[in-house]
């Protein structure tokens, strides 16, 4: 059972006396994987976040984290953890701090006096290690953050919203330390609302909205082309209905002008439930009269599917 | 992992440390103990010349009052510290976030609340000290007078204390800081008042009012701590007549000690428990 999932959970549910902050949270997490949890704001991501790492008490529903029960101390030695709204002992010193939690996680003397130092140039904090943490920015407070969470280089860390109150640089020192995760075989889980953020670091997503995981999605998978970009004359306006395929004219109809010889091309958008339709729809409209410029497949961007499972039905509650 | 509670508790002292809360504690018994020797140097000024044995005995009953009234003020300023100072450790550590980050090290929850409880009682054990301490002193110091049963009264005090900082502690972990300093004070407050309703029953022999007094040290026993203390350290010969400004017509009996005793630990349980169940 410990072998291949880092997080697995089946129904997490979570109220807040009578307010319902997620409903289900079922998810299968791979180890060595980057995860990420899409979703609008107060969809339940950092509360599926913290009923995995035992702050949070469930309502109801089971999983496991590295293994061992949700809640259990021993999975925590092997875990790191950024919160959201996270605030230090800010009485101590970057130095201090990162001292302080990693005798929290049980690390000798000896290797947290040469990891810390490591970590803090690795973040960029450098010699500020040694002020008050009261006296740094918000993007010190966050990298000070980043180096607590990956103190002990963990099997898996949970970043909820790295990036926010970071300059482009600190953006690009995240990347960077993911992947570096990566490398070394950990599991990354991140909380993000920066879809480019997601799509370069993730592996897999999931996107939740009010309190339930609706859809996983591959980002790594070649499957994921669905969308096609079409310009050519004469398009019909029907008949790929039947292949299960959604077509949708993109610019404005009345803009052709016949009296301008020869009409431009249309601009079409199809949507297919499957890449091996490709062939069968060019097949279509081709054999339809359709004279075609331009045929580019290519993936359906994160945004576009965010927008489509969670954007459309409903508000975001 | 008895470590961790260790840590946490040498943190605590840390943080009271670097938040200046011990330099504002000195300040504070540093004040207190300067006012209290200058007003029992004043007290004292004319009783050297005095030699026959009834001004001697009078001159040892005042040197005791002065010590007790030295001894409650001081009490009354080790509870207000001992309740404004762990009124925020943990619902203001919880409030901030601070707390989601120790709380997802590989510690348990009892074990930081225990750490933080050490912490604490080891604080504020060194300011019982010092300013019990320093009272007893100033009052040997000036008339080589010292009370009797020095180290039960002591203890006593300290068992009021200690039950203080577990009640506060015990509602930091469902209560804002604020809400838990005006709740905490609020009950330490009605332990006093319990304690003199008891007295003023006791005096006018009215028994139903000494029973109202009873329930609120039953609520709180906190106060009726310092009056047993002070009826242990009673000098000899108000204990002989039974009379003095502190000496207390009606005492706890020892059984409110037990009592008292078992209160701080049913707290800390509870803490403990109510810590470790809730959302942060
Ligand atoms: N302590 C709490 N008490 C009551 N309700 C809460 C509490 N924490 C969160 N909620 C509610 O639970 C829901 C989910 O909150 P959560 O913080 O998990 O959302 P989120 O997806 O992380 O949002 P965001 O993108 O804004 O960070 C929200 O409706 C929020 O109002
Ligand atoms: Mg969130």
């Amino acid at each position: 059972m410990t072998s291949e999932l880092a997080v697995e959970t089946h129904t997490l549910r979570k109220l807040y006396g009578r307010k319902l902050a997620v409903s289900d949270c079922t998810l299968a997490v791979r180890r060595g994987e980057a995860f990420g949890l899409l979703g609008p704001n107060g969809a339940g991501k950092s509360t599926c976040v913290k009923m995995l790492l035992g702050l949070v008490r469930p309502t109801a529903g089971t999983g496991q984290l590295l293994g061992e029960p949700l809640g259990a101390v021993a999975a925590r030695r092997r875990v790191g953890f950024l919160p959201e709204h996270f605030h230090f002992q800010d009485w101590l010193s970057g130095t201090e701090l990162l001292h302080l939690h990693g005798r929290l996680l049980g690390m000798e003397a000896g290797r947290l006096r040469q990891r810390v130092p490591e970590l803090l140039e690795r973040v960029e904090l450098g010699r500020q290690g040694r002020k008050p943490i009261r006296e740094y920015s918000k993007g010190m407070q966050q990298r000070v953050g980043l180096a607590q969470a990956l103190l002990q280089e963990p099997d898996i860390v949970f970043l909820d919203e790295p990036t926010s109150g970071l300059d482009p640089l600190g953006r690009m020192l995240v990347r960077d330390l993911i992947a570096e995760q990566r490398q070394r075989g950990a599991t990354v889980f991140l909380n993000s609302h920066l879809l480019g953020e997601v799509e370069v670091s993730c592996d897999r997503v999931a996107f939740v909205k009010a309190g339930r995981v609706l859809e996983t999605r591959d980002l790594r998978a070649p499957e994921a082309v669905t969308v096609v970009n079409v310009r050519a004359r004469s398009v019909p306006r029907d008949g790929w209905g039947r292949l299960g395929i959604q077509g949708r004219r993109q610019d404005d109809a009345s803009a052709s002008d016949p009296a301008k010889g020869g009409d431009p091309p249309e601009a079409w958008r199809f949507e297919l439930p499957r890449p091996e339709l490709l062939p069968e729809l060019l097949r279509l409209l081709v054999d339809a009269g359709a004279e075609v410029f331009e045929y580019t497949p290519r993936r359906d961007s994160l945004e576009e599917t965010f927008l489509r499972v969670v954007g459309h039905e409903g508000d975001g509650q | 992992m008895k470590s961790a509670v260790t840590l946490i508790a040498a943190t605590t002292v840390h943080q009271a440390v670097r938040r200046k809360l011990v330099l504002m504690a000195a300040v504070a018994c540093g004040g207190f103990l300067l006012l209290y020797g200058l007003a029992f140097a004043a007290a004292m000024a004319n009783a050297n010349n005095v030699i026959n044995a009834a001004s001697r005995l009078i001159q040892r009953e005042a040197a005791s009052s002065f010590m007790l009234l030295g001894l409650y003020a001081a009490d009354l300023l080790t509870a207000t510290i001992a309740i404004l100072a762990a009124s925020d450790t943990i619902s203001g550590e919880i409030a901030s976030g601070a707390m989601q980050t120790l709380a997802s090290k590989p510690v348990a929850r009892w074990q930081i609340f225990l750490g933080k409880w050490v912490g604490f009682v080891l604080l504020l054990t060194a300011l019982l000290a010092v300013l019990q301490g320093g009272v007893m002193l100033i009052a040997w110091g000036f008339t080589g007078y010292s009370a009797p049963n020095v180290a039960s009264g002591l203890g006593l005090l300290w068992l009021e204390m200690v039950v203080l900082v577990t009640i506060t502690l015990l509602w930091g972990t469902r209560l804002s800081t604020l809400a838990n300093g005006v709740l905490s004070l609020g009950l330490f407050g009605l332990a006093f008042l319990g304690g003199w309703i008891e007295q003023l029953g006791a005096v006018t022999q009215h028994v139903r009012v000494v029973q109202i007094g009873i329930v609120a040290s039953l609520i709180m026993p906190s106060e009726a701590r310092w009056r047993r203390a002070a009826f242990d350290m009673r000098s000899p010969l108000s204990a002989a007549v039974n009379f003095g400004p502190f000496t207390w017509a009606s005492v706890p009996s020892g059984l409110m000690v037990v009592y008292a005793a078992a209160y701080a630990a049913l707290a800390l349980m509870l803490g403990l428990r109510s810590f470790a169940t809730r959302d942060l």
